[in-house]
């Protein structure tokens, strides 16, 4: 007998990713090559459309060709080595094209864009080594460490969308959210309930909020453009007990006295910016108030604002006096949040902790890096600038393990928001030319789920849930 | 004493019951229906209705499928209309108002004229279960009856409650009894069980009412069939609704009774449906509304009696008759029912396959109301599935459903599976994310070449369904044939029609996608097509939706790859590293059976599902080398 159950027969071995996938391969920040990997059965034909005609003759597999890189409307972007890897002998076992660009963020970014433009998607958070592995290429007892690599950059890609959008972006995004779901609770109540006298087409209320809904859109999506909302880098806070020589640290990353280094208690009232590069990757580092209980007003208020700053970073060192370093595994071990004050402790995990025990000459002891558990323990003395580099590559190499970073969330969320406005556009014409209702809410369906590839999805069942509330339904 | 053995055992006469019985029997299984009175097989318990929006969906899939109800309502409809209209093919919906005993009697005559269906009555007080099998059921006079495969379609019997204000009764329906012993047994098998809520007004004598202060509400011209083989010849005298409306004074009157109410009191324990709620919960949630719409709806063409839908109410007698009184036109109602609230058992429908065949049990299917659904359509199409896989898996032949892509009832049953659910559970087109394709005019497309595989679609019915595909691929390719350039007189009588010129050569099919362009303007400017509208539209509505469907279509085929990834039962997420607390317990209360079924519990995220991939292969290679 036979049946339709065609996809039964199939094995997970057999399953194709049909998308082309492109990301950089490189670490964010002025380096000096950006490698933008594709993926995928449309890699080489993607590069061909991106690359003066006549390249597909001239390459050869595994073999550095230097070639021009063209925006869609035929401006040279690049000068780039061009590789080619055919299936199934690449990283991921499918067809793979590198270019190797001249680095800087602007100049990838609008490689990607080109590419995205030609059909490319963004890599989710591990899918290169996703597919690598689906297609033979890593062996099987990787199976969980690919398992985790995937967890753990989707949590990171989650923190540092989150983390790059500055608080208006976001708010204005779950605004967005928010007044789209008022609407298409509108227009699927007036399908599915038609017998309930729910008229949206001549509710002028809801024309309104579809326009202040555009209006909000193309607002938050100049501001992304012209850069307001977005930053780049990895952030990080210098947090501990006071006079633990936070401020004496940050002086010596920089190397520059850019906060009042004193030996009183509660001396560093503000949050200190400053930003360094190590390999190119910018690194934003905070200062932060020496967290205690205080009468003082304005020491309060420092208080307050260093919380605020340690919600927004990628990175917390906690700095500990070498001092009271004693017993340090044993405390970590027992608690990691041993050396925090519970003020910030809730903000901190496993994941984003990185103890910096300073004051090492004191102790007469070496710089060094060790591990309790997950969590980094680097000895370093600020005032004599030893173990500095120890810290610094630290960071930079692990934020770089760590994934793709604030980058390509950025971009996914940008990307979202730019197809969330072509599609409003044509939802607008099914709305108000063709009068097709179906296709107008077709149409707002797809902007929701752009919007929640930032927000989260709102399923069918929360929309009954939300049209339940909002009218009174049933004959 | 022993009774012959079947290959198939369906336990209840309801719609689920009755589609089921007829389309195992249909596929050449043994067939027998067992019900406790044979005389309420086909009964519509609650409205007086078929179809509505997303309902009627189901209907139409299940009639491509060659089932009952479709065909019943055609000979039972008194009234025929078709729901948003103006709002685009893929959310219109037809609706029909239904003689009960007509109804009643159309279903009863196939069930009686169908080869390989025996009727018996009695009720089932037990199921035989040997092991992990069931093997047949225990009736109430002590009969034991085998069989290979059973399906049980008990309604709202199991554990039945009725209650009107502060009384409250056993009961199945108002008038039979509950499956009290069944219910008990059932509640020791390793199924989650919960109780729902469902209600129905009193019924009114149509001699007490003043219908001139009633709005009037006829059905539609030219009339619709419910079925793809049904005609308006077979449609009985059609009928007229009223609308009228509740005021202040009976909202008075209600909120006067509320303490006496089982809903308000908490006498009721069951989840009422949001969208059926009861007069005095409207009243109580929607404080500020001052009036709610009542549709008053004949019960048939020879009873008197009146279904006032709107106002189901489980409010003590006295205030009924109040508050039905304060109402235009029924100052002098007579009621001969009283409205009533039930509750009753129904089981988790995360422990069924999307076979709906039990997890935790061989041989046994559930289907209707006791998986938590609500309807006659929910009902039917459900029956359909499980008589089929029932009757399927007598014969041991692979099982079939259908996809979330493929039909409404394919949504319906993923639904229920991944996601279970809280309240009575109700068809909406929004469920169905791809509304787009899942339309009513091509249900017989989706579906009715499966059907005629699986051995349930009549010659006649496949005939028919060849026909109208040949005419389909016929006339789009003229369309897409025919040209059509910017140069010809055509061109500008066009352009004259609809008011935007014609700018690059095109074919018909490319104007038809226009959203000023519908058949007419075709047919004015082109000339001649003898297709009849149910052709014609559909092509049109294809070619309005293309773009859209393309879209929709990517997305099916990325599904289908998460489908094809079957999840062993035996699966052990919690070996699974990375996956939230809240995903894991998530995926431990469904036990999906794919990985397309994982990624559609709520909660869940890509990464996730990607995570899960990756140990799927781990433990598939392991196993496969350790062979």
């Amino acid at each position: 007998m036979t049946t339709n159950n065609t996809v039964q027969a199939q094995q997970p071995d057999g399953f194709v990713k049909n998308e082309t996938i492109i990301a950089i391969a490189t670490p964010s920040g002025r380096g000096g090559v950006g490698v933008i990997r594709i993926s995928g059965k449309d890699a080489l034909s993607l590069a061909l459309k991106m690359t003066p005609k006549g390249l597909g003759r001239n390459l050869t597999p595994r073999t550095a060709r230097l070639t021009k890189i063209f925006s869609t409307d035929g401006a040279l972007i690049d000068h780039a080595l061009v590789l080619y890897f055919p299936g199934p002998n690449s990283f991921t076992g499918e067809d793979v094209i590198e270019f190797h660009c001249h680095g800087g963020a602007v100049l990838l970014d609008f490689v990607i864009d080109t590419a995205l433009v030609h059909g490319a998607v963004l890599a989710k958070p591990g899918e290169f080594s996703e597919r690598a592995f689906h297609n033979n290429k890593i062996d099987l007892v990787q199976a969980e460490a690919i398992a985790d690599l995937i967890d753990s950059q989707t949590r990171q890609a989650v923190k540092s969308a989150a983390q790059s959008l500055q608080g208006r972006f976001s708010e204005r995004v779950t605004e967005l959210d928010e007044l789209l779901v008022r609407i298409r609770v509108y227009v699927e109540a007036c399908i599915d309930f038609t017998d309930e006298e729910i008229e949206f087409l001549t509710d002028s209320q809801l024309v309104k909020k579809f326009e202040v809904f555009e209006a909000l859109l193309d607002n938050t999506l100049n501001q992304a453009a012209q850069g307001q909302v977005l930053r780049d880098g990895i952030r990080m806070a210098l947090v501990g007990a006071p006079n633990v020589g936070k401020s004496s640290l940050l002086n010596a990353l920089v190397g520059d006295e850019v906060a009042i280094v004193t030996s009183i208690a509660g001396t560093t009232r503000d949050v200190l910016k400053e930003v360094i590069h190590i390999n190119g990757v910018p690194l934003h580092i905070s200062d932060t108030a020496g967290v205690r209980h205080s009468d003082d007003l304005v020491e309060q208020q420092g208080i307050k604002r260093t919380i605020a700053e340690v919600e927004k970073v990628d990175v917390i060192l906690c700095v500990v006096d070498a001092k009271e370093a004693d017993d340090i595994e044993i405390k970590l071990r027992d608690n990691h949040k041993n050396y925090l004050d519970e003020k910030v402790s809730h903000l901190v995990d496993e994941d984003n902790l990185v103890v910096v025990v300073n004051k090492i000459d004191s102790i007469a002891a070496l710089p060094k890096k060790t591990m309790v558990g997950k969590i980094p323990v680097v000895w370093v003395s600020a005032t004599q600038a030893l173990g500095l580099d120890l810290l610094t590559q630290h960071i930079v190499k692990e934020r770089h393990d760590a994934g793709e970073g604030a980058f390509s969330a950025r971009k996914r969320h940008l990307h979202a928001l730019e197809s969330l406005r072509t599609t409003l556009i044509t939802a607008k014409e099914q709305l108000y030319e063709a009068g097709a209702v179906e296709l107008f809410a077709e149409d707002l369906k797809q902007c929701q789920n752009l919007l929640g590839t930032i927000t989260g999805a709102v399923s069918a069942d929360d929309l009954l849930g939300k049209i339940f509330s909002s009218f009174c339904i049933g004959k | 004493m022993k009774h012959q053995e079947y290959d198939v055992i369906v336990i209840g006469g309801g719609h689920a019951g009755t589609e089921a019985a007829l389309v195992s029997a249909r596929m050449g299984s043994k067939t027998l229906l067992i019900t406790h009175n044979i005389d309420t097989v086909g009964q519509m318990s609650c409205n007086p209705a078929i179809g509505g929006i997303g309902k009627s969906h189901l209907v139409k899939e299940i009639d491509a499928l060659g089932g009952a109800m479709a065909i019943a309502t055609d000979y039972a409809g008194i009234q025929f209309r078709v729901l948003n209209a103006r709002k685009g093919p893929a959310v219109r919906a037809t609706r029909a108002q239904v003689d009960r005993s007509l109804y009643k009697a159309a279903i009863r005559r196939m069930v009686e004229e169908q080869p390989n269906l025996s009727l018996f009555q009695q009720a089932v007080d037990d199921l035989i279960v040997e092991g992990d099998n069931v093997t047949g059921v225990f009736t109430q006079m002590g009969l034991a009856i085998k069989a290979k495969k059973i399906v049980l379609t008990a309604g709202t019997f199991l554990g039945g409650k009725i209650h009107i204000g502060q009384t409250n009764y056993s009961g199945g329906r108002a008038g039979d009894p509950p499956a009290i012993r069944l219910a008990e047994r059932l509640r020791e098998l390793p199924l989650r069980v919960e109780r729902l809520k469902t209600g129905t007004p009193a019924r009114i004598d149509a001699k007490s009412v003043d219908f001139t202060c009633m709005e009037p509400q006829w059905g539609d011209t030219p009339t619709p069939n419910m079925s793809y083989l049904g005609s308006n010849e077979q449609h009985p005298e059609q009928i007229c609704c009223y609308i009228t409306h509740t005021n202040e004074r009976t909202h008075e009157i209600i909120r006067s009774g509320l303490d006496r109410s089982p809903l308000f009191s908490g006498a009721i324990e069951g989840v009422g449906p949001r969208y059926c709620p009861s007069i005095e919960d409207k009243i109580v949630r929607f404080s500020d509304k001052n009036s709610h719409q009542i549709f008053v709806e004949p019960e048939g063409l020879n009873s008197k009696e009146l279904y006032p839908n709107g106002i189901s109410t489980s409010l003590p007698y006295d205030v009924q008759l109040d508050l039905i009184h304060s109402i235009s036109g029924f100052e002098n109602a007579h009621v001969t029912r009283a409205g009533y609230a039930i509750e009753y058992d129904f089981f988790d429908p995360r422990d069924l396959e999307p076979t709906l065949a039990l997890k935790c049990l061989n041989n046994l299917y559930f289907a209707g109301q006791i998986n938590g659904t609500t309807g006659y359509e929910e009902a039917g199409a459900q029956g359909l599935l499980a008589g089929i896989n029932a009757s399927l898996a007598a014969q041991e032949k692979e099982a079939w459903y259908p996809k979330r892509n493929e039909a409404y009832m394919g949504v319906m049953v993923d639904d229920l599976v991944c996601m279970g659910t809280k309240e009575p559970y109700r068809m909406f087109t929004s469920r169905a994310e791809y509304r787009l394709m899942l339309r009513q005019d091509n249900a017989d497309e989706r579906l009715t070449q499966i059907g005629r595989k699986l051995g349930i679609v009549n010659d006649q019915r496949w005939a028919a369904y060849c026909k109208k595909q040949a005419l389909l691929a016929a006339e789009e390719k003229r369309l897409k044939d025919t040209w059509v350039h910017p140069s010809k007189p055509e061109a500008t009588e066009l352009e004259d029609l609809i008011g935007k010129p014609l700018r690059k050569e095109s074919t018909l099919y490319d104007l038809l996608r226009r959203p000023e362009v519908d058949y007419s303007v075709v047919r004015r400017v082109f000339g001649g097509c003898p297709l009849d509208d149910g052709i014609t539209d559909q092509i049109l509505y294809k070619a309005k939706y293309e773009g859209y469907i393309t879209r929709q279509n990517d997305e099916v085929k990325k599904m289908q790859g998460y489908e094809a990834i079957r999840i062993p039962t035996d699966f052990d997420y919690s070996s699974v590293k990375g996956l939230s607390n809240e995903l894991l317990q998530k995926l431990q209360e469904v036990y999906p059976g794919t990985l397309g079924q994982a990624s559609r519990i709520p909660g869940m995220t890509p990464a996730a599902i990607s995570i899960l991939m990756i140990y799927l292969k781990k433990m598939n290679q392991t196993t496969a080398n350790s062979i």
